[in-house]
């Protein structure tokens, strides 16, 4: 099966798209559209490159929210504090594995998702799709209270549901240990956000040509060969999208091991240290160095997605 | 909208009818800025309205601040907004709004380790000397020390939490317990075995943690901090002598007993009741709540009489046989915001919601025990909570927690290293936490 290469998309190109010359239209097209988005772009500016700048501000200084008069510049050395503590590297290794595992499978849950929306009867799909979409519209702390009490020793049912599974019994604590915490944790993100990655999946599966499809299994493909050969080259831009967005989402995650663990057995995230510090130590300066470092982190994945695997964000907005 | 026609009512009785007519611009503004005036603490008919900050309760807070409120005359009114249930929770909102000058906060319910934070951070208002010495009068000494910092009465006392031993009568019995003499430890972990039921401890990673563990290591003739200070940086622990090891021996030993429940790790106060409810209930350190609690639940139908019925209450357990136990102190004492602008109302109103009276109703109503030593004489009290003379000799036997303006870090930092209880080791735990502690109290660590 080598003859099934893809033909380039064809291309409805833009009416006037010159290198060299910007036609009038041009020049009044994109002024209309920084009148169009210069709003946006101006509260953008003010909610959060603000707040990100004054973050920065705050973490060259020795403050506590308490002792105001006491607020000291003391340079880089909040950023030294953390770099050489284990607990952050912990963090990030904690932060990580969730990341990691909850996108993986978000990913192969959300793709199946997506086919079944795909491939759906036309008169089942739009509730298919918003009994898909449920998850995805609980608040997630809500959702986060709603997994502890189902794993909790006392109040939950999963113990004597699942008893028949070995290791799970009565007796079993599930936030008593790291790895069983993690597991839970893991499980209530993946529930909650797997219908936003295939929603996203979704809108890649319906961008893939039906001729092409129909040319492949007229080439006598089987269905392994059109998924690998047709199905996933044609949506590698909607998949990278959704795995951008999950992952920045993903490391940032918060509610679920505030409300599970409070970060006991090595549950913290880096999210979950920088309140600690900024919330409960009142620290302002340390707790904003943290809070940069997880947003350099961010940027950092996102510029990986973006020049690594060379994601077009523009197929997020289904234009690509 | 009602606050509106109110304004306008107002209005019109300041300024003459004629003018007012004449004058129609000068009037709207007027409204407006009365209007703009008495959203500032005043209420629609001008009577200063006190916000008072309360910790999730059944509901005896709000009671109060309408038994005040009608006891004002109306002077003032209280009106009451609940803060989050956690109590490190409830410092962190209250310490936020306070560092932005929130002159919305009148009253105060505080936890009395975070007073010193308040105090040091000039979050409260200070008690008018006649006020001080008013509600100290026959207050429980652990009290009237959680509401000091700086050998100074910061906050008015209310109510004062202890936990005592609960124990089944018909387990001690059958162990052989004489419960009307002080209990060890030791004594409870061997009943505990032999009768083969639970004895519940608050393992969480959390506040429960600390207070178990400033129970013992004062039971054991020590403390958490042995020299105070105001200065982080010269803060002295005392986790390493002698008291802080054998306090954490003792908590290893109860955590590795094997009769603290499969989920010690994660039991609070809530969960420990539930077992201590459950057929393998046997003994148990907690508040007095679960009283109430387990009277509630005969109610619902969920816990039969006879359980409850087999409830007693000791005072808690010794860590050295014949050495008096330093049971934990809480509870909840009243704080004025610096920023009020009513404090001389707000302190009155305090001492309205302190009295023997609304004391006693609170104990009986939500089984949070008085500061109060008079309560305890009201025999209504008595027939109620048949446990208050216990409850009383434990107030005036408990400990506070640290006093100190950084006591978030201090506890974390135990918290850190002490959980979870089974894994400790007695010689290198408590070194590692006043490690940690200390290094966190220089800022050179993360919690």
């Amino acid at each position: 099966m080598s003859t099934t290469t893809l033909p380039p998309a064809p291309k409805t190109e833009p009416v006037s798209k010159p290198k060299a010359f910007v036609s009038d239209r041009a020049k009044a097209e994109r002024k209309l559209g920084w009148m169009l988005a210069g709003p946006a772009l101006a509260v953008m500016l003010l909610v959060t490159a603000y707040p990100i700048a004054q973050a920065f501000y705050d973490s060259l200084f020795d403050y506590r929210l308490t002792d105001p008069e006491n607020r000291s510049f003391t340079g880089l050395s909040n950023y030294l504090v953390i770099l050489t503590d284990s607990l952050w590297w912990t963090a990030i290794l904690v932060t990580a594995f969730i990341t990691v595992v909850t996108v993986a499978v978000e990913l192969v849950l959300g793709f199946a998702l997506a086919m079944v929306m795909n491939k759906a009867l036309k008169a089942i799909r739009p509730f298919l799709r918003a009994v898909i979409l449920i998850p995805y519209a609980v608040i997630t702390v809500v959702s986060a209270f709603a997994w502890q009490f189902a794993f909790d020793i006392n109040t939950g049912f999963v113990n004597s549901w699942f008893a028949w599974i070995p290791g799970v019994g009565a007796d079993t604590d599930w936030f008593g240990d790291t790895g069983t915490s993690l597991f839970v944790i893991c499980l209530a993100e993946i529930w909650k956000t797997t219908p936003f990655i295939s929603l996203l999946l979704l809108a890649g599966l319906a961008q893939v040509p039906e001729v092409l499809q129909e040319a492949a299994q007229v080439d006598g493909a089987t269905w392994w060969q059109r998924m690998r050969r047709v199905t996933l080259p044609n949506m590698k831009a909607a998949i990278m999208v959704a795995l951008l967005f999950r992952t920045l989402d993903a490391f940032r995650v918060f509610d679920s091991i505030f409300v599970m663990t409070a970060g006991a057995n090595n549950t913290e995230s880096v999210s979950f240290l920088a309140y600690r510090q900024t919330i409960s130590r009142l620290e302002i300066g340390l707790g904003s160095a943290v809070s940069v470092l997880l947003f350099i982190v961010v940027v950092l994945i996102a510029f990986i997605f973006i020049k690594g695997f060379k994601v077009d964000l523009a197929q997020a907005r289904g234009d690509g | 909208m009602p606050e509106s026609a109110d304004q306008t009512r107002g209005r019109r009785t300041a300024v003459p009818r004629g003018r007012a007519r004449r004058a129609l611009g000068a009037g709207a503004a007027a409204v407006v800025l009365a209007s703009g005036l008495a959203a500032c603490g005043s209420g629609d008919s001008g009577v200063p309205e006190l916000v008072w900050y309360t910790n999730p309760d059944s509901g005896g807070q709000a009671e109060l601040a309408a038994r005040c409120t009608e006891a004002a005359g109306g002077r003032y009114t209280i009106t009451t907004s609940v803060l989050p249930r956690e109590a490190s929770a409830q410092r962190e909102q209250l310490v936020r709004r306070l560092a932005a000058n929130d002159a919305s906060i009148d009253i105060m319910s505080l936890d009395p380790p975070f007073i010193p934070e308040f105090a040091q951070a000039g979050f409260l208002a200070p008690v008018p000397e006649d006020v001080a010495e008013r509600v100290t009068e026959d207050v429980v000494e652990s009290a009237i020390e959680g509401s000091t910092w700086d050998d100074e009465l910061v906050a008015v006392p209310w109510w004062a939490n202890t936990q005592v031993l609960w124990y089944r009568t018909s387990v001690a019995e059958a162990a052989g317990l004489d419960m009307t003499q002080p209990v060890t430890w030791d004594q409870l972990i061997t009943a505990a075995q032999d009768q083969d039921v639970l004895l519940g401890v608050q393992g969480i990673r959390a506040e429960a943690l600390t207070v178990w563990f400033n129970a013992l290591i004062e039971s054991a003739g020590g403390s958490i901090i042995a020299e105070n200070s105001t200065d982080p940086e010269q803060i002295q622990l005392g986790l390493t002598s002698e008291e802080g090891i054998r306090a954490a021996e003792v908590m290893r030993d109860i955590s590795t007993s094997g009769q603290v429940g499969p989920a010690l790790s994660t039991a609070n106060e809530d969960s420990t009741a539930t077992g201590f409810e459950s057929d393998q209930g046997g003994f148990m350190v907690n508040y007095p709540f679960v009283y109430p609690r387990g009277l509630a639940a005969v109610e619902a139908g969920t816990l039969d009489q006879s359980v409850v019925d087999d409830y007693a209450a000791a005072v808690y357990p010794q860590v050295d046989e014949g050495v008096e136990a330093a049971p934990p102190y809480g509870g909840i004492n009243l704080g004025v915001g610096a920023y009020s602008e009513h404090t001389d109302l707000a302190y009155e109103a305090t001492e309205c919601i302190t009295t023997t009276e609304n004391q006693a109703y609170y104990f009986v109503s939500n089984g949070n025990p008085a500061s109060d030593t008079a309560v305890y004489d009201d025999p209504e009290v008595l027939e109620e909570f048949p446990q208050a003379p216990v409850i009383l000799q434990s107030l005036q036997q408990a400990a506070p927690r640290p006093q100190t303006p950084y006591y978030s870090e201090v506890s974390g930092g135990l918290q850190r290293e002490y959980h979870p209880t089974a894994a400790i080791d007695p010689e290198q735990t408590p070194q590692d936490a006043t490690e940690l502690i200390e290094a966190v109290l220089r800022k050179e660590q993360l919690l």
